[in-house]
Parts: structure tokens; sequence; C-alpha cells
């Protein structure tokens, strides 16, 4: 029987929700608010929260002081770049290990995944060394190499996840119907999978956009993404919570609208097969 | 056209024989039923046959052909599963037509066969539809109805009902038997089900832990069972088995007797015992009888008798159909079945 649900405990659920929820977004709040502060005001104690002289010249100072779009064009670059190779691959791998049961499917899958518990930094220097040798510390194609390796594990996962559900009687009866594989892949595998693939590639971009502890040791200047546009802001003269509140705004903007338009998506991407 | 050819076919999934050598013949034009537990290894013979397995040792001729090493899409073979295994993402009219697109016929053609088979499954009115909007004994029919479009030489079915309510099983059944009629095309189906097995088939092939027990039309294996799996598989309720003095008094390990032949009377008779369950199912009432000596055995009366719980009874076989079994389950020899 399903369980009463009284209005009251409707109403106390709804507050925990936003309290959650607002709890979660403060952060991202207050940066947006502090960005349009002066300097002063953004370290006045006790702090204003909407009561300050707003104003907009963190931003044009930004704007003016570094290339915003230099760091936009290399941070799209790597992120798309990166989950378009780590598809490229992944999607012939996830398909092989989804269709083709083997032994040593689930130990290469855990094999896979356990490279992601290894700390970053601990392979910092032997990777950095590489870099130097081959001549690829500060250009995109380095990181888009380093990205793509980075989420392999992670695409390979969700794909052969996704792949998994597919009904394997659903492709035996495209071979009865006399499809071959190309055609079986072409017409019944890939329409299937699409929504699984589309949610993969978003959640990749997001992760490669926000990726910080690469793009921040492997480049300097030329190939430097959002995130290293964000730490220039952070050191070299002291803080200054305004400036830094703008780039941080203006660096997570491109990938927050995407994340809005594309959550219908991305919350099926991360519930899927949770629920038949 | 569709006959199809066993020969000495086995599997083995590593060291497990699933399929022990076994020989065939599916006649062109013939229902065929694979019928045995779960286990036994029918849906893996129908899978050799359509080739979405391949063979250990043995060889598979189709229509005379070896097709022992033809991919299952070159078999010409069409296959109807127990998911129905539909194309989520097409409507109706493209997974109908989806093997004469793989089959490279023009649009105009598939569209003219595939209006014929949707008339024939009274599916006429859901053409534009996804699989997801229909309910199951649809989804049955658009499976039935992409597997005939393309005019096989075999049908091969796998458990297709089974997914189906009760209500619905039996309309399928009829609707798949009368397409085996006017199609006359071979047809290879794998139940569970006896009962499906009885009513549908031209020839039962009984299966027990990778072998065949019996090959034979309904009839002859309800008359005649080869043996004591084969009885008690086949005939529901399902036969008595009668063990110890009873049995030795016919001359065999252990008799069978089905509860159609056991005639029950109040008055007198060859067994007496007392009235356990009594199954009233209108036409006919199934009485669980607790015999004297003998122990627990079913036998059927007509639907209006009046005979309840602890009441007193008595049970006659039919002499000329008790079947007598040797110790390890064969059918004795010489007579008494008949």
């Amino acid at each position: 029987m399903a369980r009463a649900v009284t209005t009251r405990r409707k109403a106390v659920i709804t507050a925990c929700a936003w309290t959650v929820g607002l709890t979660i977004f403060f952060p991202i709040l207050w940066t947006l608010l502090t960005s349009f502060k002066t300097e002063a005001e953004a370290i006045a104690d006790p702090p204003s929260l909407f009561f300050f002289q707003w104003t907009t010249e963190n931003y044009g100072e930004v704007l003016q002081r570094s290339n915003y779009f230099r760091h936009f064009a290399n941070s799209v670059v790597i992120s798309v770049g990166s989950t378009l190779l780590g598809l490229l691959i992944a999607i012939p791998t996830a398909w092989s290990m989804a269709f083709v049961p083997a032994k040593r499917n689930k130990d290469i899958l855990m094999w896979m995944l356990s490279t992601k518990m290894l700390p970053p930094v601990g392979v910092l220097i032997p990777i950095y060394l590489i870099f130097r040798d081959f001549g690829l510390l500060d250009t995109r194609t380095g990181l888009v190499i380093v990205m793509t390796l980075i989420n392999l594990p992670i695409i390979i996962w969700m794909l052969f996840t996704y792949f998994k559900e597919i009904p394997g009687e659903i492709l035996e009866a495209a071979r009865m119907d006399g499809a071959t594989l190309w055609a079986e892949i072409l017409y019944v595998l890939t329409p299937m999978a699409v929504p699984g693939i589309a949610s993969t590639l978003l959640l990749n971009i997001i992760l490669a956009w926000n990726e910080a502890f690469w793009t921040l040791n492997l480049t300097a200047s030329k190939a430097a993404p959002l995130t290293a546009f964000i730490a220039s802001y952070s050191s070299p003269e002291g803080l200054f919570y305004a400036k830094l509140s703008a780039a941080s705004a203006m660096a997570i903007a491109p990938i927050l609208i995407m994340g809005w338009f594309s959550q219908k998506q991305l919350v099926r991407g991360l519930t899927f097969g949770a629920v038949k | 056209m569709g006959s199809i050819t066993l020969k000495d076919v086995t599997k083995s999934f590593g060291p497990v024989d699933v399929i022990r050598p076994i020989n065939l013949e599916i006649e062109d034009g013939e229902f065929v039923v694979f019928v045995g537990p779960s286990g036994c290894g029918k849906s893996t013979l129908l899978r050799l046959i359509a080739g979405l397995e391949d063979v250990t040792s043995g060889a598979i001729e189709i229509d005379g052909r070896d097709a022992t090493s033809i991919p299952p899409a070159k078999r010409g073979l069409a296959m109807v599963f127990q998911s129905y295994a539909l194309y989520p993402h097409m409507s109706v009219r493209k997974n109908i037509a989806f093997p004469l697109k793989m089959a490279g016929i023009d649009p105009a053609e598939r569209e003219r066969k595939v209006l014929a088979a949707a008339e024939t499954l009274n599916l006429t009115d859901y053409l534009d539809r996804r699989p997801g909007q229909l309910s199951g004994g649809q989804r049955q029919r658009v499976a039935i109805g992409r597997s005939i479009v393309r005019e096989p030489a075999a049908f091969l079915f796998d458990e297709p009902l089974s997914n189906l309510d009760a209500a619905l099983r039996g309309n399928m059944r009829l609707e798949i038997s009368e397409l085996h009629q006017s199609l006359k095309t071979t047809m290879v189906y794998v139940t569970h089900d006896q009962i499906e097995a009885m009513t549908m088939a031209d020839k039962i092939v009984v299966l027990q832990a990778g072998r065949i027990e019996q090959v034979g039309s309904p009839m002859e294996l309800y008359r005649n069972p080869a043996n004591r799996f084969v009885a008690g598989f086949i005939g529901s309720p399902t036969m008595n088995f009668i063990e110890g003095a009873e049995a030795e008094k016919h001359g065999a390990a252990s008799i069978g007797v089905r509860p159609e032949h056991l005639s029950v009377s109040r008055e007198g008779g060859g067994w007496k015992g007392k009235v356990g369950v009594a199954e009233h199912l209108g036409s006919d009432t199934y009485l669980h009888v607790h015999l004297d000596d003998i122990g627990q055995v079913t036998a059927r009366a007509e639907g209006e008798i009046d005979l309840h719980y602890g009441e007193e009874v008595f049970l006659t076989p039919d002499a000329a159909k008790i079947h007598r079994f040797t110790a390890d389950g064969a059918i004795a020899a010489q007579g008494g079945a008949a």
C-alpha cells in the first residue's frame, strides 16, 4: 500500500530540499554577487549580501587584463576534443565488452577504473618529463591527450553500462532479420545507444572543462584554458576577490549554460538503468 | 521448402554438455514442438538451428543443404523471441518492414507486404505506434508480423507466449495454429508448457538433459509414452505413479495410471481410499484421493460429482490403460498399455 503523504510531511520535505539546494548553490551565488562588488566591499566585514554598490568594472578589467576568449577557445578545444577522441576509442571498447562476453571483461574494467584511484600528483613528474621531451608542454594537443587518458575509464564505464542495458535478443533479432554486422550497428544498436552516448559526451565535456590539476601544471600561457585563467587572479599581487570572482563567473558561465539546456539528458544519463 | 535435419548435433558450453548427440528430421510444413523442463536444452537446440549458437559437433541441414556454418542472416529462417525483441526506436510499420529492407526490397513492395501482414494480424490501426505503446499481445503479433513478411523457409518460436496472461495465451495459441494452417510453412516451437505442445504440434519432441526422450504425434506420446519421464510430462493432470506391492502385482517396478483412466465410485471397486481436496472445475472434478496402502493419487471425475473432504471412495483403474515401467523408468516389455 502506498504510504499516505500528509500535507505537513510534504511541506517539511520541500523545505529540506530547498535548504540542501540553496546550500549547494550558495557558493556560486556568493561568487556571482562578489563579482559585482568593488574590491573594498568584497572583503568588507560584515559582508553585505545584496545591498552594496553594484558595479561591472571587475568584468571590464578582467577582460582588459587577460585574453578571455583565447582561454575560452582553449577550454572548448580541450574539453570537446578530448571527449570526442575518448568516445572514438571507448565506443568500440565498450561495445565489445558488452556484447562479446569474455572471461576477463570484469577484471579489465576494474583495472581501468583503478587508474582513477591513483592520486594524479603521483605521476606528475614522469608525465611532465614525457611532455617536455615530446614538446607537448603548453600545447592543446598535449592537453587533449592527457584529458582523454584521464577520462577514458569513466567514458568506457558509462558506455559499457548503457550498452549492457540493450537486450542481446534485439541484436539477435536483427541478425535473424537478415542484417549484416554493419546494418545491425547502424540501424539497431546506434539509435538505441544514442541517449547513452549523448549523456556520456555531456558529462565528459563538463569533467574536462573543470579539470584543474593537469591543465594548471602542463600549461603556461599558449594552451592555458579557463582554469588557468581563474588561477591567474589568485596569486601574484595578492588576492583580489572581486576580480577573481568575475573571472570564475566567466569561466563557469558557458558550461553552466550548456548544463542548464541539457539537464534532462544529463539526469537521464546519471540515473539510466537505475529504474526500468 | 523448409525441411530441417539435425545430424549428431552436440553443443557444450565449456565442460557442460548442453546438447548430447541429437538426430532429428523436421519435414517441410510440419509443426514441431520441442518440450521439456527448464534447462533441458530445448532453447539451445532452437538457437543452434537459428545459427545464433555454433554447434560443437555435428551438422545441420536446411532443405538438404549443409547450413552448419552459414550465419543466421543467411539461413532464411525467421524467429520469434520470448521477449518479442522488437526494435524500440522504430514504429510498428518499420519493425515489420525491417527484414524486407535488409533484403533490399524496394519501398513500394515493402509497404504492400507490410500492409498485408498487418491485415492478417489485425495490426492495421497500430502501424504508426512504437512498440512501447502496445500491449503484450499486440507486441507478440508485431513480432510474428516481422517474421512472416519475408516468407522464411521455417519459423522458429522461442517460448513466444510465456509473457502473456492465460486468456491471451489461449487466443494466441489458436492464432499461431491458424497461421500454420494458412501458410503451411515449417514451424519449430519451443515451450515448457505441455498443453501448448499437445494442442499445436504435429510432432512433439520431448527433451530432457540435452537428450531426446521421445518423438511422436501428441496422441502417440499420450497413449504410448516410451518411458516414465515422457509419461509424467505429457498429460494434464499428470499421470499417477504407483510403486511397491501394487506395481509388483502387475509385474513391474512401477505402474502409471492417468487420472482420466480411473473410475470413481462410492460403492466399491479396486482401490479404497479417502477423498482429500476436491477441485471442482465445472466441467470436471479432480479428486485428490489418499488410497490405503498405495498413497496419494489424482482421479478425474465428472463435474457434478458430489464428493467432499474425508469421504470414502473407490477407484478402479482401466486395466487396458495401465502403463508398466521397469526400475530404470523404461516402459516394461509386453502390453498392458494400450
